[in-house]
């Protein structure tokens, strides 16, 4: 197959072909920081939210687990942990974050281990403000099931 | 050796491998905390071992792209490299900057760290691979470009291959989309659409220019094929890259938050990803049919043919299984995408590594034949031993995903993630074994390296 090939064609199909993928990534990646504001309803991102995320990432929650899909696989997905724990009822989920914040970490034997990160009721607030304001990120029907 | 300069390389390997046995030291640890939730708990977290395991990998493999590079360009261009000082300076840099870091990341809980580092100032860490202090991040920004300055340099004053341009191309892009490691919105999802600007593009786009290159470079040093030959087929390669790898970034965007679209982009694009990998398999055994010399270093063409074939198992194959959007729905965040990374991490950049050591190290150490047969052959078992070992983890982690999507998200007896991991136990045992499987391989390595030379 090869054979046919010469160096001066597959030297044009990689500047041709890398800079037709180059624009086409440039234009989707135009629409898409478009699009992102409505999908993920920046418009409720409250002060909360953002320091929620803020701690989110001081404390390295990523490195244990997943968010939105992505992250550690150690721990649970906690983008529908809202609807999971808190059965989509702010009242209710703001609670359980606060004893179960409070409760870290568990002493079952050999149990996966959450550290205790010592937060503020107010810093448990927040993190809950931001987990309630990514389970409403139109993220394509995912995650697939209520485990996540 | 045929420039002095190229000596500078030999630190730069060295201090890549002692970080790999770091790094599989530290995943070790962290398959038996999987197992035992109790185990060097509360002194090493969970996220701490995993920061340290990831962020290992990638220094290690910077310091390796570094040697490699400081090795060939002087070959390539055909000149001393611009400033050899500055290579050994920018070694010690970036071996202070990393050891400091990963001590901080041991000896200081990550939210304090974030504070003495200034990330207040401007918040970048706290995601996934990205979480270096802000120090850490600017002083890779620093080494970079002290080391693109000199590459440059060299190339200027030297000869211009196809191989130089495509390594400096992937140098280049290297540096560029690192620069998104510094852009974190407010807004999660834009901030994670961004993240994959560094993440995605690094792996796969900018670095397998620099694997395509050191791999062309070792082919055209072992197998003595005709550099016109070699040309070609490192542009074919390349430009499947190009052209598949950039918007199969679309992959990454099914479920985070982006258009749809995406979905249709992405599993387009990246059912191609697989396709350079499977050329540089021809490549790889095209060359080695058609070779003009017969090398005596024999185990650096082993390592560039079986980089060739694990990096399209782990890149190509466990990449594909989950990639088209329908069925990345279900895998999305499960041990399956955990399985493609650490094959496809081994096959494509670790193994490269390996290949540019395996060639220099013994002509850095005044062998240019190579080592002796019987260290020849020690690394062999290593090779063999590491090989199987990834491979065996992989399917382990592939089994744990497959449960875990049976288990969370198919039916309607669903059971939770703590509960599912817990049934997941024994594959993760048998994942901790061929870890240290792969230890043992990297030992055996190690030890090919003190084998005495045989009297001639």
């Amino acid at each position: 197959m090869t054979e046919r090939i010469t160096k001066s064609m597959a030297k044009n199909i990689y500047y041709g072909g890398g800079t037709f993928a180059l624009l086409i990534f440039l234009a989707l990646t135009f629409d898409t920081v478009h699009q992102i504001p409505k999908r993920s309803n920046q418009q409720n991102m409250t002060e909360n939210v953002v320091a929620g995320k803020k701690l989110w990432e001081d404390n390295n929650c990523v490195g244990c687990h997943t968010i939105v899909g992505e992250g550690a696989y150690y721990a649970p997905e906690l983008m529908n942990v809202f609807q999971r724990r808190g059965g989509a009822d702010e009242g209710t989920f703001k609670a359980y974050m606060q004893s179960w914040m409070a409760a870290q970490p568990l002493d079952t034997p050999n149990r996966r281990k959450m550290p205790q990160f010592n937060l503020s009721k107010e810093e448990v607030d927040s993190l809950s403000d931001f987990l309630i304001w990514t389970s409403k990120v139109n993220a394509n029907e995912w995650p697939p099931t209520i485990e996540g | 050796m045929k420039y002095t300069s190229q000596m500078v390389a030999k630190p730069y390997f060295i201090f890549a491998l002692i970080l790999l046995a770091g790094e599989i030291l530290f995943g070790l640890l962290m398959a038996v905390q999987y197992l035992y939730g109790d185990f060097l708990f509360p002194l090493i977290p969970f996220n701490v071992l995993r920061m340290v395991h990831t962020n290992l990998l990638i220094v290690l493999l910077l310091f390796g792209f570094m040697g490699a590079t400081y090795y060939l360009i002087p070959e390539e261009t055909e000149t001393e490299l611009w400033s050899p000082k500055l290579a050994i300076i920018t070694f010690w840099v970036f071996l202070v900057a990393g050891v400091a870091t990963i001590l901080g990341y041991l000896f200081v809980p990550y939210a304090e760290l974030t504070e003495l580092t200034f990330n207040n100032l401007l918040p970048t860490m706290g995601r996934e691979f990205l979480e270096q202090p802000l120090p850490t991040k600017v002083g890779i920004v620093l080494v970079v470009l002290s080391y693109l300055l000199n590459v440059i340099m060299t190339i200027v004053k030297g000869r211009k291959t196809v191989i130089t341009t495509v390594l400096i191309t992937g140098l280049l892009g290297l540096a560029v989309f690192f620069l998104f490691a510094f852009y974190v919105p407010d807004n999660l999802i834009m901030d994670k659409f961004f993240w994959w600007f560094t993440v995605h593009l690094w792996v796969e786009a900018t670095w397998e220019l620099i694997l395509g290159a050191i791999l062309a470079f070792v082919l055209i040093k072992v197998t003595g094929v005709d550099r016109e030959h070699i040309d070609k087929w490192l542009y074919l390669i390349i430009a499947m890259t190009m052209v598949s790898g950039i918007l199969g970034t679309g992959h990454h965007f099914f479920y985070m938050g982006a258009p749809e679209y995406w979905l249709w982009v992405g599993s387009i694009a990246s059912a191609v990803e697989p396709l350079p990998f499977f050329l540089m398999i021809l490549f790889a055994y095209t060359m080695t049919r058609e070779r003009k010399i017969q090398h005596d270093n024999k185990i650096a063409l082993t390592w560039a043919k079986g980089t060739a074939v694990m990096g399209f198992l782990g890149a190509g194959v466990w990449g594909f299984f989950h990639t088209l959007a329908p069925v990345n729905m279900f895998t999305h965040g499960t041990q399956l995408t955990a399985a493609h990374g650490h094959l496809s991490f081994y096959g494509a950049y670790i193994m490269i590594v390996f290949t540019m050591v395996s060639y220099a190290m013994p002509i850095l150490r005044g062998r240019p034949h190579g080592n002796s047969q019987k260290a020849q052959k020690v690394e062999l078992t290593s090779f063999w031993m590491m090989n199987i070992g990834m491979i065996g983890l992989t399917l382990a982690l592939s089994i744990a995903g497959i449960v875990q999507i049976l288990d969370q998200r198919v039916g309607t007896e669903l059971i939770g993630f703590m509960e599912s991991q817990e049934s997941l136990a024994g594959i993760f045992m048998v994942r901790a074994g061929f870890g240290v499987l792969v230890l043992a391989g990297l030992l055996t390595y190690f030890y090919s390296f003190f084998v005495k030379e045989e009297a001639k």
